[in-house]
Parts: structure tokens; sequence; C-alpha cells
């Protein structure tokens, strides 16, 4: 079995970024937990396709180059401090390698899911919002070793904290998530990914939301120095489905996200709202997908970005309404703060609309802090630069105090902005 | 209130000032001293307003010529910040809104550099919630507006309130207030009135901008100026303003016209 999956990356051996996949599947392979057959198969498919490059159009702005620099092995980081659990939140770590339900009683409502239908129902929701090609998916597929999977029913009142800590050490970090919501299950669910050293997070959670289903999903990922996340947030939603994504990420060498939402049959709501960062030499990337594959579905979106530095943001928001999709209602709004002369912003919105009674808004503002803001607080003798700060803080506040309360106990403005907390 | 022998807080003296390439004050000059509430009159576009932003700081006017003392001091070589904190006071017209900044951090953050400014210790969060509290009665203003972003969603007699309120935390030595009545109803006139009367004493100074005699029948100012093309036209006590109620600004712009047309008469 080892030796059968060695000889897939051979052909891509030696130097250079396809040596550098052939370096991690060799270090991947093998293994005889549930995800090897799956595995097996992500590395065939991984070896066979060259690594993203500027020529492709989803990759047009984001260089790999920091990702490649990174030691082509597996990542089993070990325990880093945390702070407290907040009152009414569980917390589950995640290691990559560990069994993150170990000594843990899980709320009411909550169960694992395993064995066959463990592996029958992985890679469905990949599927149906068209993410099981994607290369940060198939990354994870050739490398993850162990996949949280977790079945929702009922009202949760529990919070789900969901954390990784790539701390210092080298390599590559992945993780798997399912999250099966029975019709009518709500739950709070709230992913950390912190790192601090020369390493990659890779992180795919898959959710799937039947009839009536409530999902409060949270992102925050804080990096730090030559650490870089792939993470992809993929999303099935039943008829009468609420999901609600709430992210920031910044402070990656290369930062990515992709949120990919299908309503399966419309008529669900959908609310992305996102914030990310890019300051020094950092890539920050967020690639939105929504499909509405029925009538009558509702998406708010809101994406803002903060560029200082040489940092570069990118934003791709598709939104797809199909001709089947009539009336749905779309608002996309992407505002971007561009702090210094030398960062960069690329932001665009790709909406494909057919049907034809539909609502579908979409803008986007690129701009300085405002003058008559920053006037407005030195009039109040407030200096120059800590009015700055304030009104930094206020923009990505809007986001930040949408994500779940258990995100507080992390200081999200802390830990992307360096600020202090209130 | 006049008295001869108070301390002069303010002295502007011909002063210019452009935006962009646009010269909009002509050479003002004004000597406000303590105890001492001034009202500028006049029409759109005759400068009044710029000349409130220009002694705040605002970085889109450019000085061109002309000197303002501030306490002595040489006013406008000072960020727009050290301005404040020395207790010079800007009431905007059109107040910001400032989204995701709170207003009790806002006040709390602006209350501490003016008190350091006075050479005070900075309030700690507690101390300074009970000041602001008894502060909000001032305006009779709700708590619940402490919660909100700065001024985001504020009526315009609200965010003017916000904006006497911030006067009273800031306590300072010379306030201007442009136009704060406008936009206003009776009732939240009577109110921000209230407050700015409230807040005037024997060792500060008050620069009401306003466009209407009706605030001046609430705040009573020791002198009117009536400015017109960037320039004090005429300065007189509160009569003056009576006079331009009456008679409407017309007559301004006949002076102006005379002042304007006589040095090419003489020639």
């Amino acid at each position: 079995m080892v030796a059968a999956s060695l000889s897939t990356p051979t052909a891509a051996a030696g130097a250079g970024p396809g040596g550098w996949i052939a370096a991690l599947l060799a270090t991947a392979s093998g293994g005889a937990d549930a995800l090897a057959a799956s595995r097996q198969r992500a590395a065939q498919a991984l070896a066979q396709i060259p690594l993203p490059s500027r020529r492709d159009e989803a990759w047009r702005f984001t260089d790999l180059a920091p990702l490649t620099a990174l030691n082509p092995t597996l990542l089993t980081p070990a325990p880093a401090a945390q702070p407290e659990v907040a009152a009414g939140s569980l917390r589950l770590h995640l290691d990559g390698r560990s069994d993150p339900l170990a000594g843990i009683s899980l709320p009411a409502g909550v169960e694992p899911i395993s064995g066959a239908e463990l592996s029958e129902t992985l890679g469905q929701v990949l599927a149906a919002t068209g993410s099981a090609d994607l290369w940060p998916v198939l990354l994870n597929g050739a490398t993850a070793r162990s996949v949280l999977a977790l079945r929702v029913r009922g009202a949760v009142p529990t919070s789900l904290e969901l954390v990784s800590d790539a701390g210092g050490g080298e390599g590559i970090l992945s993780l798997r998530l399912l999250l099966l919501l029975e019709p009518g299950a709500s739950v709070e669910v709230l992913q950390v990914h912190r790192s601090s050293g020369a390493n990659l997070t890779s992180v795919v959670l898959e959710a799937r939301l039947r009839e009536g289903a409530v999902l409060r999903h949270g992102l925050l990922a804080p990096g730090d120095g030559a650490a870089c996340l792939l993470a992809t947030v993929a999303v099935e939603q039943a008829t009468g489905s609420r999901y609600s994504g709430v992210s920031a990420h910044g402070g990656w060498a290369l930062g990515r996200l992709e949120p990919r939402l299908v309503q399966r049959e419309g008529a669900a709501h959908s609310a992305l709202k996102a914030l990310q960062l890019a300051d020094g030499r950092q890539i920050s990337d967020t690639h939105s997908q929504m499909v509405f594959a029925g009538p009558g579905g509702r998406l708010e979106q809101l994406h803002k970005a903060v560029a200082d530095g040489h940092g570069r943001s990118v934003f791709n928001g598709a939104v797809q309404v199909p001709r089947l999709a009539q009336r749905t209602d779309a608002a996309q709004l992407s505002r971007n703060l561009l702090l210094s002369d030398r960062a960069r912003i690329d932001t665009k919105p790709e909406l494909e609309i057919v049907a034809d009674d539909v609502r579908c808004a979409h803008g986007a503002t690129v701009s300085r802090l405002q003058q008559d803001e920053l006037f407005y607080l030195q009039s109040r003798g407030i200096a120059a630069d800590q009015a700055a700060r304030l009104l930094l803080r206020g923009f990505c506040e809007e986001v930040l105090q949408e994500l779940p309360a258990a995100a507080a106990a992390w200081q999200p403005l802390v830990s992307l902005l360096g600020e202090e907390g209130r | 209130m006049i008295r001869p022998d108070a301390p002069v807080l303010l002295e502007i003296h011909d002063l210019q000032a452009r935006v962009e390439d646009q010269p909009i004050l002509k050479g003002v000059s004004l000597t406000v001293r303590a105890g001492e509430i001034h009202a500028v009159m006049g029409r759109n576009g005759s400068g009044k307003s710029t000349l409130s932003k220009v002694l705040a700081g605002h970085p889109a006017y450019t000085v061109t010529g002309g000197t303002v003392h501030y306490l002595g001091e040489d006013l406008l070589s000072l960020e727009p910040e050290l301005r404040a904190r020395a207790g010079l006071f800007l009431g905007f017209q059109y107040p910001v809104e400032i989204p995701g900044v709170s207003n009790l951090e806002f006040l709390r953050v602006a209350t501490n550099a003016r008190r350091a400014g006075k050479g005070e210790e900075e309030l700690d969060t507690f101390a300074f919630e009970d000041l602001v509290r008894e502060r909000l009665q001032v305006v009779q203003m709700d708590p619940a507006f402490l919660e909100r972003s700065v001024n985001e969603g504020f009526s315009g007699g609200e965010k003017k309130r916000n904006e006497i309120l911030q006067m009273a935390l800031l306590d300072p030595l010379v306030a201007v207030l442009d136009e704060t009545d406008s936009g206003l109803d009776i009732d939240a006139l009577r109110i921000v009135a209230g407050g700015v009367n409230h807040l005037a004493g024997p060792d500060n100074a008050t620069l009401l901008i306003t466009h209407y005699q009706r605030l001046l029948d609430v705040i009573t100012p020791d002198y009117v100026h009536v400015m017109a093309a960037g320039r004090i036209l005429r300065t007189g006590g509160k009569e003056l303003a009576l006079e331009l109620e009456e008679r409407g600004y017309d007559w301004v712009d006949a002076e102006l016209a005379a002042l304007e047309r006589t040095p090419a008469e003489v020639l």
C-alpha cells in the first residue's frame, strides 16, 4: 500500500514547485485510517495537475510562492497556550492526528458520525458545491489523516469551538471537518486557526443544512510571519435553512479563504460577512461562490478588506443565478481600505444572472481613511495616529462584532491588528 | 458679559485663507475676551464657516495671511489636536458619522486628551461614566446614544446635542459653534441653546456662527459681527442682529458693492 501511493508522484519529482508536491505526497502517503482510500485518490489527482499559477484565473493575483517555500512535510503541532473557554462554549482541539473528542462529553443533540456513514457522506457537500477539484481541497484531501464529523439535532445552546494552532513548527497541518444539521437543528460553530511558524494550515469544512436548519458559523484566523492558510468552507442548504458565516483572517504570508455555498432548492437564507487584512508583504485572499439552484433564495454579503505596507488583498465574489432561480434576492458589497501607496487591492464581483425576475445588487468601494472623519477626531484632541487607529478599528469592528460570542476570548482585534482590546 | 479688562483669549488679525485656489477669507480681524459671547452672521458663502474651520485647523484650508493668537500663542502653528487640547472647541455644522467607533469610547478618549492638556489626570472607565452621565443632563440626552457608533444614524437634533455634550465634557476656553442652530426644531434649539448658556461663564468665550436671528433670541450675544465676501463688514451689539432680521441681508450687499466700487471711483 505504501509502494502504491509512492509510485504516483514520481513523475513530478525533482526540484521546483512540482517537486514540492511530490515531496509532500511522499511524506503523506500510507496509513490505514478511514481516510486512506480518499487520500490516495486526492493524491493521484493532485499529482496529475500543475500547481495553480498566475495564469489560472482563480489564482491570477495570488502567488503561491509563500506556500511552496514551506517544508513539504506533515506537521503535528504541540499543544499551545489558549485563552479560557467562555461560558456556554465547548472547545475541541484539532491537531490533525489526535481524536478531538477523546475525554469530551458532547452536549445533547450533538453526536459523532463514523464508519460507513462517514465514508459515504464525506465529500458530498464538496461535490454539491463544485469544490471537490479545487486545488486547496485536493491538497487537504491528500494530506488530512482524520476528520471531525458531527451530527446536530434540535437547538443546541452550547457553541462549539473548533480550534487549531499550528504553532512554530514546520510543515502542513491538515484538518477536515464535517457538520450535518438535521431538519430544524440550530447550532453555533466557531473555527479558530492560529499559527506563528513556517507552516500551512489547510482546513476544509463541509456543512449540510437540512430544511429549516440554522448554522451560525464563525472563522477567526490570525496568522503570523511565514505561516500560510488555505481554508475552504462548503455549505449545502436545503429550503428554509439559514447559514450565517462571519470570517476574519489576516497576518498570513498567504491566507486564502473559499466559502462555497449552494442553495439546493433555493428558498434559503445565506449571509456572509468577512474581514481580511494584508500588511507587510502578506497576501489576503477570499474567493467566494454562491449558487442559487432554486427560486426565492437570499444572500447578504459584506466583504471588507484592509491593505497596508506592501500587502495585497484579493476578493472575488461569484454569484450564480440560473434561470430556475427566479425571485432571488442577492446583495454583495465589497468595502476596501487602502492604507499605503504600495499596498494593492483587487476586488471583483462575478455575477452570472440568467433568471429575469431577480434583485441582485453589488458594489465595491476602495478608499483611504476619510479626511473628514480624521479631522473630526483630531478636533477633539485625538492625535492623528490615534485617530487613524480608531477609524481602522471601527472599520474592522463592523465585521468582528458579528463573530460568535465565543470569539471574544480570542481577542480578535488584538490578534488581527495588534490593537488593545476593550 | 463685556469686561474691557478681561484677558484676551483669541486675537484674529487680518486673517486670509483659501480653499484650493479660491480665496475665501480676505482679512478678518476679531478680538475675543473672556466672558464674551460673539455672534458672526452672514449669508451662505460669506466665509463664516471657513473662519471656524481655519480656527480649528481643517487641512483643506490654507492660511495665506494674517495671524491668530490664542492665549497669546500662535494658534496657526498648532496641529488640530493640540488646539483642542488647549481648549479650543469647534462645534460642527455637520457632525461626522464614524461607524464602528462607540460614542462612549470616543467621548472618553477626547475627554482624557483635553484633561491631559489641562494637566489633569486621565479618568478611568468608571469615573468617566459617572462624569458623562452627569453631563448628559446638560443636553437632556438619552444615555442609549452612548452605546451607539459616533453620530451614526443620529437625527440632526441628536447630532447637535452630541456636539454640545462634547463641549460640556471638554470644558473649552473658546467654543466656536458653527451653525449649531441649523436643522433644529424649536424644542431642540431650546435645549441646545440652554446647554450653551449653561456652559458660558466669565472665564470662557463663545463664538456663534449663525445665519438666523432665532438662535440669538435664546442666547444673547455681547457682539454681533456681519460677514460678507470674506470680511467683517460691520460690528455692533445685539441690536445689529435685530436690524439684520428686519432689513434682511440686502443692505449688506449694497454696502459691500459700495465698498468695492469706491477704490475704482477714486481712480
